[in-house]
């Protein structure tokens, strides 16, 4: 039994991509399911302390009880082994299932087995990774814990280590990086020196760090997020709208027919909203954001962390957006589209395809200039500038002609698309304006379309088709002619940027 | 609207009858579906219903044999170009390299006629390019040169 305690500590110390077999962190069974188990202990314990009370001191109501009547009927003896073999067994049952989960780390792939009757054996390869997310829920990050997630393309295909120790998880995943992406270096480098100083010492210096690692950052590329911008920006959303609409409608109501006690539905909803904002704002707040030599690194949350690496190349679409409430602040949001799905909750609480949740103008650059870094030449960025803030015109997008305005009454001036040397950006919207830039080595397929009432305005549809998310990037009306041509451009300049693009292996070179 | 300099290939003049058939079944279901409420009711009026939709079956199996003439593909040197419908015009351009895999599949009445269709699949779900009415060989030799094609452009995701 010691010499395995031995071999099942190396989450504390060791390298962990060095090839072979290892544990996750000791506490896992506890946070993984264990904690719902001491939780009806504790229920138990509770209503046992009633019990007892009761009888000590009398008073004992005449409700039917479970302790009363085993303690009536001299089972006692029974229940007490029944749950000290149950809770043993429990115990076994967790403890086998933490030491038959194992994974190792090699040059080409990332291996993980579990599974005690049903064994699990899932094989990751290192250069289809999408995107490293490490995830510290708030009690795991008391126990100094984090669940690293390796997110590969496709449904429910993701590499979970539930959990590592805090530290080595940030190791593991810089090892794994440097792995992915081709280099052929020494992968062992030097670590994060670890903070001295005690076990509780070590736990608070963990909590209260930053999410970012400053040592591997370019300090001057991370976006800070305002706290008043924050709220305003929460509170200026298109759900709140609908709540205020809901609130006039409720006071019209009350008002014609003097009933009150519509109110009393009222307190619910007023609890479910407070902790939809509240948990909306918790999520975003301490949001991060930095260029690392591994790809873009992205941190969200106060109490429960995400903070995911995406290697270059990995995003598939980016939209700029802004809804019109915003407009007066001059603020935006970055959304994107990419191929793995994380179970991870971003920002706001949506799926982790938001990289930006506000940010004026100057953010938004940076933002862009991290996860769209084939965008350097000074006349692609004042294209994308354009993009987000034009009003149309002779602006270096081929933009709809006037006769499109049928259709787009506001926008036709703005809808237009322009095409740099890596990307092709779509500009469409005049009230919720919104920029889609999708870089060319990463479409899957282009289309273009036309239907009776485009026909006779003699205009046409384009679509870029990238993989599933947020971002659609479609333009409803542009010229005929026009789009014809866009279209064979991009048919061909998909085909050269994919060919030259080697993104998958990021740091081999070429 | 057309594109420059394009030789469509178009698909096989037998996937007439099956679109024909396949809508005429479709047609009937239909129409004796939504002639239940105005046969247990018998009001007159009802009968507008189950009417309307013939009427608008018969255009449509009207128009089936330009529909299917309107479906073309080419191969060019690195990508495939697909067109199909005739209100509605769609074409799309798939570079091989994006090619995750190919599904041939064959109904009941493309294998009564000696037909297959063939589905091109990319990671992007909206691609949605299937080219129908294809002669069994001719698809399984496509599907062939679409594989070794994007074997030959293989890149990242």
């Amino acid at each position: 039994m010691t010499s395995f305690d031995r071999d099942a500590k190396p989450t504390t110390s060791g390298r962990l991509a060095d090839g072979g077999w290892h544990r996750l962190h000791p506490a896992t069974p506890l946070l993984k399911g264990g904690i719902a188990f001491v939780a009806i202990l504790g229920v138990i314990l509770v209503n046992l302390r009633d019990v007892v009370i009761n009888t000590v001191i009398g008073g004992r109501d005449e409700e039917f009880d479970p302790f009363v009547w085993i303690i009536e009927h001299d089972y006692a003896a029974l229940i007490i082994l029944a749950i000290i073999g149950g809770l043993l067994l429990f115990i076994a049952g967790f403890y086998v299932s933490w030491r038959m989960h194992t994974f190792r780390i090699t040059d080409e792939q990332v291996e993980v087995r579990s599974g005690i009757l049903f064994r699990t054996n899932r094989r990751g390869r290192l250069d289809r990774i999408q995107g490293i997310n490490i995830v510290r829920p708030f009690l795991a990050r008391l126990f100094g814990a984090a669940k690293l997630e390796i997110n590969v393309a496709g449904q429910d295909a993701n590499v979970q280590l539930a959990y590592l120790g805090s530290a080595a998880a940030d190791e593991l995943r810089r090892e794994i990086l440097l792995l992915a992406s081709g280099t052929q270096s020494e992968a062992s480098g030097d670590r994060a020196e670890s903070t001295s100083g005690g076990l509780i010492g070590k736990r608070v210096n963990e909590l209260l760090a930053p999410e970012l690692d400053r040592t591997a950052v370019a300090p001057e590329s991370v976006v800070q997020m305002h706290l008043a911008r924050l709220i305003g920006s929460i509170l200026l959303s298109g759900f709140t709208v609908v709540v205020i609409g809901g609130i006039i409608a409720a006071v019209i109501v009350i008002g014609r027919t003097g009933e009150y006690f519509f109110l009393l539905g009222a307190v619910p909803t007023a609890i479910g909203l407070f902790s939809y904002y509240i948990s909306k704002f918790t999520r975003s707040l301490r949001y991060s954001i930095a260029a690392t030599p591994d790809g873009v690194r992205v941190g969200f949350g106060l109490l429960s962390t995400s903070n995911e690496t995406l290697p270059p190349g990995r995003i598939h679409a980016v939209l700029v957006s802004q809804p019109l409430l915003w407009r007066p602040f001059g603020w935006w949001e970055i959304k994107i589209n990419r191929a793995a799905s994380s179970s991870a909750q971003g920002a706001a609480g949506q799926a982790q395809t938001t990289i930006l949740p506000v940010g004026n103008l100057s953010d938004v650059r940076k933002v862009l200039e991290l996860v769209l870094p084939g965008i350097v030449d000074p006349q692609s960025i004042q294209l994308l500038e354009r993009g987000l803030t034009s009003t149309g015109g002779d602006d270096g997008f081929v933009n709809a002609p006037r006769r499109a305005a049928v259709i787009r009454w506001f926008s036709w001036r703005r809808t237009g698309f322009a095409i740099t040397p890596d990307s092709v950006l779509l500009r469409r919207g005049a009230i919720w304006r919104e920029l889609v830039v999708v870089p060319q080595a990463r479409m899957q397929s282009a289309s273009l379309s036309q239907g009776p009432l485009l026909r006779r305005l003699r205009l046409a549809s384009v679509r870029l088709h990238t993989v599933a998310g947020p971002v659609d990037a479609r333009l409803g009306a542009i010229d005929e002619t026009h789009a014809v041509q866009f279209f064979e451009d991009i048919a061909q300049a998909a085909i050269r940027s994919a060919g030259s693009d080697t993104s998958h292996r990021w740091r081999s070179g070429s | 609207m057309e594109l420059p300099d394009t030789q469509w290939r178009r698909v096989s003049p037998k996937y007439i009858v099956v679109d024909l058939v396949g809508t005429l079944i479709f047609a009937i279901i239909v129409v004796a579906g939504s002639s239940v409420p105005a046969f247990v009711t018998r009001l007159p009026w009802l009968w507008a219903l189950p009417a309307a939709f013939a009427v608008i079956f018969i255009v449509t199996l009207a128009l089936v044999p330009r529909r299917v003439r309107s479906i073309g593909y080419q191969l060019r040197d690195d990508d495939l170009l697909f067109r199909r419908g005739l209100m509605f015009q769609r074409f799309v351009s798939v570079p091989y390299g994006r090619m995750q895999l190919v599904d041939i599949n064959r109904g009941p009445l493309d294998r009564a006629v000696g037909l297959s269709e063939l589905k091109f699949v990319t990671a992007a779900a909206a691609t949605g390019v299937t080219i129908p009415g294809l002669p069994e060989a001719d698809a399984e030799e496509l599907r062939d040169k679409l594989v070794a094609l994007a074997e030959s452009r293989r890149g990242g995701l």
